[in-house]
């Protein structure tokens, strides 16, 4: 009878955890299972075709026969390229006109940040622009721009002022295609503004009213500092934006007059499948830049939520 | 709060402000409003130039009719429809599961992945469009609805992962904690416990979605070419192509084009606005 006791003894501890591999794994497995489908569609159709697209930038290529090494060609090319610097200068004036959806925005939330009968019908109203697809908004923004029937033309005539055609004119084409396409991002910002406004702390602001401030000074010194987080959306969606504009400028010059209101997104599509030929090296470098800059903002957005995560 | 509430302003300027908020939301959607007219009005408007002022001729039957019978813009809101749906549920799908990935899991990279998806959501769209292409053309899915849809599913899995790991990671861990005490599985935790927990998120990403993909224009372009697969935003640039002289008609088709988000903003505003501004509160 002692022997099995000794045995006993000698039998190492049981497991808690049942020894299957997969009891044993599944805490760690886990996680890349339920990433597997999103990540595989994701490197698939959005990370492998960045690093593509900076390899068929060194190439020459027409999407049909092979493509053929160049080296810095295409770029040494687009430094010359009196198109490219024009779209280049249009992306500023993009950039910059479009940053004025911001104040804008501000301004429209805070004029309709009261609580009337029927403001939140008035409020998704003026939200509106934003849901329409921008291809009606740019048809839209066409036709009032029209030379002669459009209803600029109409107030230009009642005001005395000579008729402009603003969108066949290679000085004004790209201002009067980012007035259309501020049309919906103002709406979008003043959404932003008024989510902002509505946890607002009541506390501070009565605080500062018992102080003394009020108007523009409370504006800045006690608003605006909570509306930080609103604001900082605003000026990523608005950037983003500004550097993705192409539906309008299709839909409402198709880069004309003489590619005068081409922006780098629109060149790039132009030439690498436009009518007059396919150049997919050189598009993908006039891509390459616009996605350089786009880096700078990418950065510094990521560089912001890391500092939030590590807050965590 | 802020501005002052105007119940506190005199009666004159309460009753300015209340006067001044129609004739702004009037001046505002004037550009719609004129789509709208000018979708009712006879040709005798157009040739006469009356395109701003109310119509003299209310053709609202005859001019729909003429668009939905003479012009194919009904294949093309239908082709929408094929494309925008299977992708809200796709990319919604993909990204529930990556986010309850990234959520829940505390895993080294865990931070690179989701940072990764958050980069490739801002990148512009021609960095990737001449791959893209070269890729739905190898895989036979070039010119068709399905290879639009899953590139699509694809792109939006960035906003829409980004946006469910932030919701699931606000979820009160005690909930997984417990679940596991009690031996459910991984899947069960996540099919049992948080998928009907983000049940608001799922809505607020679905209209979202649903608007940004409906509205699509550039990815239309790119990968759609002839018009059985096209979506009504690239149909829309054909038609104004071929009516030029017939306001009428094209305006009556951009209405139909509009109406669809319009009215799923309208039915589930507080989730698309709550999806749109997740971040404008904190942070």
């Amino acid at each position: 009878m002692s022997a099995p006791r000794s045995a006993l003894a000698v039998r190492p501890p049981q497991p808690i955890i049942p020894a299957g591999w997969w009891a044993r794994h599944q805490r760690s497995l886990a996680p890349w299972l339920f990433l597997a489908p999103a990540m595989l569609a994701f490197l698939l159709y959005v990370i492998a075709p960045i690093f593509q697209s900076i390899a068929i930038s060194f190439t020459e290529w027409d999407g049909l026969k092979e493509a053929r090494f160049i080296g810095l060609a295409n770029y040494v090319e687009l430094s010359h390229d009196p198109d490219f610097r024009t779209a280049l200068v249009n992306n500023v004036v993009w950039l910059v006109g479009y940053l004025f959806a911001i104040p804008l925005g501000l301004a429209l939330a805070l004029f309709l940040n009261q609580s009337v009968f029927g403001i939140r019908l008035v409020k998704s109203m003026f939200f509106f622009p934003f849901v329409i697809s921008q291809v009606v908004i740019g048809l839209v923004f066409s036709w009032f721009y029209d030379p002669t029937n459009g209803l600029l033309f109409h107030v230009l005539h009642f005001l005395g002022i000579p008729p402009v055609a603003v969108l066949s004119d290679e000085r004004l084409v790209t201002y009067g295609i980012v007035v259309a396409g501020l049309y919906p991002q103002i709406a979008y910002c003043m959404i932003l503004y008024l989510t902002g406004l509505n946890n607002v702390r009541p506390d501070l602001i009565e605080a500062a009213r018992l102080e003394g401030a009020k108007g523009w000074s409370l504006l800045w010194h006690v608003i605006l500092p909570q509306l930080r987080p609103a604001t900082f959306i605003a000026v990523v969606v608005t950037v983003v934006g500004s550097l993705r504009s192409f539906d309008m400028i299709s839909i409402m010059t198709q880069g004309g007059p003489y590619g005068s209101s081409r922006v780098l997104a629109y060149y790039m599509y132009e030439q690498a499948l436009s009518e007059y030929g396919y150049r997919m090296g050189y598009g993908t470098a006039i891509a390459t830049v616009l996605f350089l800059i786009m880096l700078v903002y990418i950065s510094f957005v990521l560089v912001r939520i890391w500092r939030q995560e590590k807050e965590l | 709060m802020f501005p002052t509430p105007i119940e506190r302003a005199s009666p004159p300027v309460q009753i300015l402000y209340k006067a001044a908020l129609p004739i702004a939301l009037l001046v505002w959607l004037a550009p719609i409003i004129a789509v709208a007219l000018t979708s009712i009005r006879g040709q005798a408007d157009l040739t006469s130039g009356n395109y701003w002022g109310l119509p003299t001729q209310w053709k609202i039957a005859e001019n729909y009719a003429a668009v939905f019978t003479n012009t194919p813009i009904l294949h093309y809101i239908g082709n929408s429809f094929l494309v925008t749906i299977p992708t809200v549920i796709g990319a919604v799908a993909l990204s529930c599961l990556a986010g309850f990935a990234l959520g829940i899991y505390r895993f080294r990279f865990n931070l690179l992945v989701f940072f990764i998806f958050v980069g490739g959501n801002f990148v512009p769209f021609q960095i990737l469009m001449v791959p893209v292409r070269d890729l739905s053309l190898k895989l036979g899915l070039y010119d068709t609805v399905t290879g639009l849809v899953l590139f699509h599913v694809a792109f939006q899995t960035g906003f829409c992962t980004f946006f469910m790991r932030n919701f699931i990671r606000e979820l009160p861990s005690e909930l997984i904690d417990a679940a596991r005490v009690e031996g459910a599985s991984e899947f069960q935790i996540f099919w049992r416990v948080v998928l009907p927990l983000v049940r608001p998120a799922v809505a607020a990403l679905a209209v979202l979605i649903f608007t940004f993909i409906w509205n699509d224009y550039f990815w239309a372009t790119v990968l759609i070419q002839g018009d059985h697969a096209m979506p009504v935003t690239g149909g829309l640039k054909t038609l104004n192509g071929q009516w030029v002289a017939q306001w009428q008609l094209v305006s009556a088709g951009s209405i139909g084009a509009a109406l669809p988000p319009v009215v799923i903003f309208f039915l589930m505003q507080k989730h698309f606005i709550a999806g749109l501004t997740m971040g404008a509160t904190k942070g």
